[in-house]
C-alpha cells in the first residue's frame, strides 16, 4: 500500500516536472523563437550570462525573475478577493487534467505491475471535460472582478466561446467512445497497439473537429478574440501583473501540452509505435531480464508519447503564426453552424458504418 | 472503487499548493508603491467614463441557454456511445430519432436567427 502511494507520488512529481517545470517555461521561449524564424527575424537573443546567449534560452530565467519581482497590482474598485482567486481557479484545472492521461502502458518492474497513469479512472474522458470546463469560471471571474471595461468584454467573450466549443468537443468525443467502447483512457491507449486501429483511421473527421475545438477552448490564435491585444488590450487579464499574469500564461501553455497529450492518446496511438507491439520490444530485449526489458519498453514508450506531444504542440504553434485572428461573429458561426452539425453528422455516420461492418 | 481517485486527489491538493504559493509569492516579493493615478483601471490613459458593471448584449445569455440544452443532450450520448456495439440496430434507430429531434431544434434556432451575430 505504501509502495503504491510512493509510486503515485513519483508519477505526480514527474508530470508536474514535465508540464510546469519543463514545457511551460521552455514553450515561452519556443513560441518566441519559432515566431522569429517564421517571420524572418532574429528573435529572442538579448538575455546573456557573461556574454553567452545560448539561443536566447536565458530569456526563460529573465522572464521568471521579472514576473516574481513585479508589483502585484489590484486596481481601484476591483473585488480584491475574486481578483486574487481567479488565477488560482484558472491554473488548477490546467494542472490536474493530466491526472487521467496515461503516458505509458503497464510494466512489470521488480515483480510489481506499474501503470503509467496517475489515476486510472473508468470515467477518464468525462473527468477531463468536467475539470477543464471549471477553468471557464477562472477567466470569467478575472474579467468581472477587475472593474475594467476591456476585462469585462474579454470575459463575456471567453465565456460564450468556451461553452460554444465545449458542445462540439463533447459531441466529437462520442465518436471515439463508439469505436472504442470505453471511457478508460488506458484501455483506449492499449487498443491502439494495433496500428490500423489508431483514432485517426477510425475517426478522421473527429480529429479535425476535436483539434479545432480544443484550440478554441484554449483561446489561442486564430480563436483568441477574448484576449485580442489589438482590440481589447489584453482581454480578461488586462489588470493582472506579476506572477498572477504569469499564472494565466502558464495555464495556457500547460493546456497546450494537455491538448497535445489528449490528441496523441485519442487519435495517434498514445505511447505506441506503429507496427511495434509491447511483446515485440520485450522479446527483443529479452537478454536484459524481465525488469531490464520492461525498463527499456517504458523508456521507449514514454519517449514516443512525449515526442508525439511535442509534435502537436509545435503544430499548434504553426497554426498560431499562420492564420490571422477570426472575427468574433466568425468564431461563433464556426462553432454553432459548422462544427456542431458536422459533429452530429459524424456520430450518425460512425454509427451507420459500425453497424454495416458488423 | 474510490481508490482510483487517490492519485487525482493528491494531485489536486498539490496543484492548489502550487497555485496558492505563486499568488502568495507575488504578493510578498514585488514592490508596493501605491498612488491614486496608478490605481485607476486601465482605460488607454483616459479616466474611466462608464462602470463596466452594466447590462451587456442579450446574445451572450442566448448562447449560455443553448449551451445548457446541447450539453445536456451530449451527456445523454455518453452512456449510449459506450454501449453502442451491444445495443446494435435497436440503439442506433433510437438514437437516430433523438438526433433528428435535436437537429430539428438546432434548425429552429438557426432559422429564428438565434445563432446570428451581426
Amino acid at each position: 500500500m505504501f509502495v503504491d502511494f510512493l509510486i503515485t507520488l513519483v508519477k505526480i512529481l514527474f508530470i508536474f516536472g514535465v508540464t510546469v517545470g519543463f514545457f511551460a517555461p521552455v514553450l515561452t521561449w519556443v513560441e518566441r523563437k519559432q515566431s522569429a524564424i517564421m517571420q524572418d527575424r532574429i528573435g529572442a537573443n538579448r538575455a546573456d550570462i557573461l556574454g553567452f546567449t545560448a539561443f536566447g534560452l536565458f530569456h526563460i530565467i529573465a522572464d521568471a525573475l521579472k514576473m516574481f519581482t513585479k508589483e502585484d497590482f489590484i486596481p481601484r474598485g476591483a473585488n480584491k478577493a475574486l481578483h486574487t482567486l481567479s488565477p488560482i481557479v484558472a491554473l488548477i484545472p490546467a494542472l490536474i487534467t493530466f491526472a487521467v492521461i496515461p503516458f505509458g502502458g503497464v510494466y512489470t518492474l521488480f515483480g510489481k505491475e506499474v501503470n503509467l497513469v496517475i489515476s486510472d479512472l473508468d470515467v477518464g474522458l468525462l473527468f477531463i471535460f468536467a475539470v477543464a470546463s471549471i477553468a471557464t469560471y477562472g477567466y470569467v471571474i478575472a474579467g468581472w472582478s477587475s472593474n475594467n471595461n476591456w476585462s469585462l468584454l474579454g470575459s463575456i467573450r471567453v465565456a460564450a466561446q468556451m461553452i460554444s466549443y465545449e458542445v462540439t468537443m463533447g459531441l466529437t468525443i462520442i465518436g471515439i467512445l463508439m469505436v472504442y467502447g470505453t471511457m478508460r483512457l488506458t484501455e483506449i491507449g492499449a487498443i491502439q497497439e494495433d496500428f490500423w486501429r489508431w483514432g485517426i483511421f477510425l475517426q478522421p473527421v473527429g480529429f479535425f473537429l476535436f483539434f479545432a475545438a480544443s484550440i478554441a477552448e484554449n483561446k489561442r490564435i486564430p480563436f483568441d478574440a477574448p484576449e485580442a491585444e489589438s482590440e481589447l488590450v489584453a482581454g480578461y487579464f488586462t489588470e493582472y501583473s506579476g506572477l498572477k499574469f504569469g499564472m494565466f500564461f502558464m495555464a495556457e501553455f500547460v493546456e497546450m501540452v494537455t491538448i497535445g497529450a489528449i490528441v496523441t492518446l485519442l487519435f495517434f496511438g498514445g505511447w505506441n509505435l506503429p507496427f511495434v507491439t509491447m511483446d515485440g520490444i520485450l522479446s527483443m530485449f529479452d537478454f536484459l531480464g524481465e525488469t531490464g526489458a520492461n525498463i527499456i519498453a517504458l523508456l521507449i514508450h514514454v519517449g514516443v508519447f512525449f515526442a508525439k506531444v511535442c509534435f502537436f504542440i509545435f503544430f499548434q504553434m504553426i497554426v498560431r503564426w499562420t492564420l490571422p485572428r477570426f472575427r468574433y461573429d466568425q468564431i461563433m458561426k464556426l462553432g454553432w453552424k459548422i462544427l456542431l452539425p458536422l459533429s452530429l453528422a459524424n456520430i450518425l455516420i460512425t454509427g451507420a458504418v459500425i453497424l454495416a461492418l458488423e | 472503487m474510490l481508490e482510483q481517485y487517490i492519485g487525482a486527489t493528491v494531485m489536486f491538493i498539490m496543484a492548489i499548493g502550487i497555485a496558492c504559493g505563486m499568488v502568495f509569492m507575488t504578493s510578498v516579493l514585488g514592490p508596493k508603491r501605491h498612488f491614486a493615478e496608478k490605481m485607476e483601471p486601465f482605460e488607454c490613459g483616459e479616466k474611466q467614463i462608464v462602470s463596466p458593471h452594466q447590462r451587456f448584449s442579450v446574445k451572450f445569455y442566448l448562447v449560455a441557454v443553448l449551451f445548457v440544452l446541447f450539453d445536456i443532450e451530449a451527456v445523454f450520448f455518453f452512456p449510449w456511445a459506450i454501449l453502442f456495439k451491444k445495443l446494435g440496430m435497436f440503439g442506433f434507430v433510437e438514437m437516430l430519432f433523438f438526433i433528428i429531434i435535436l437537429g430539428v431544434g438546432l434548425c429552429y434556432v438557426w432559422i429564428k436567427g438565434g445563432l446570428d451575430w451581426e
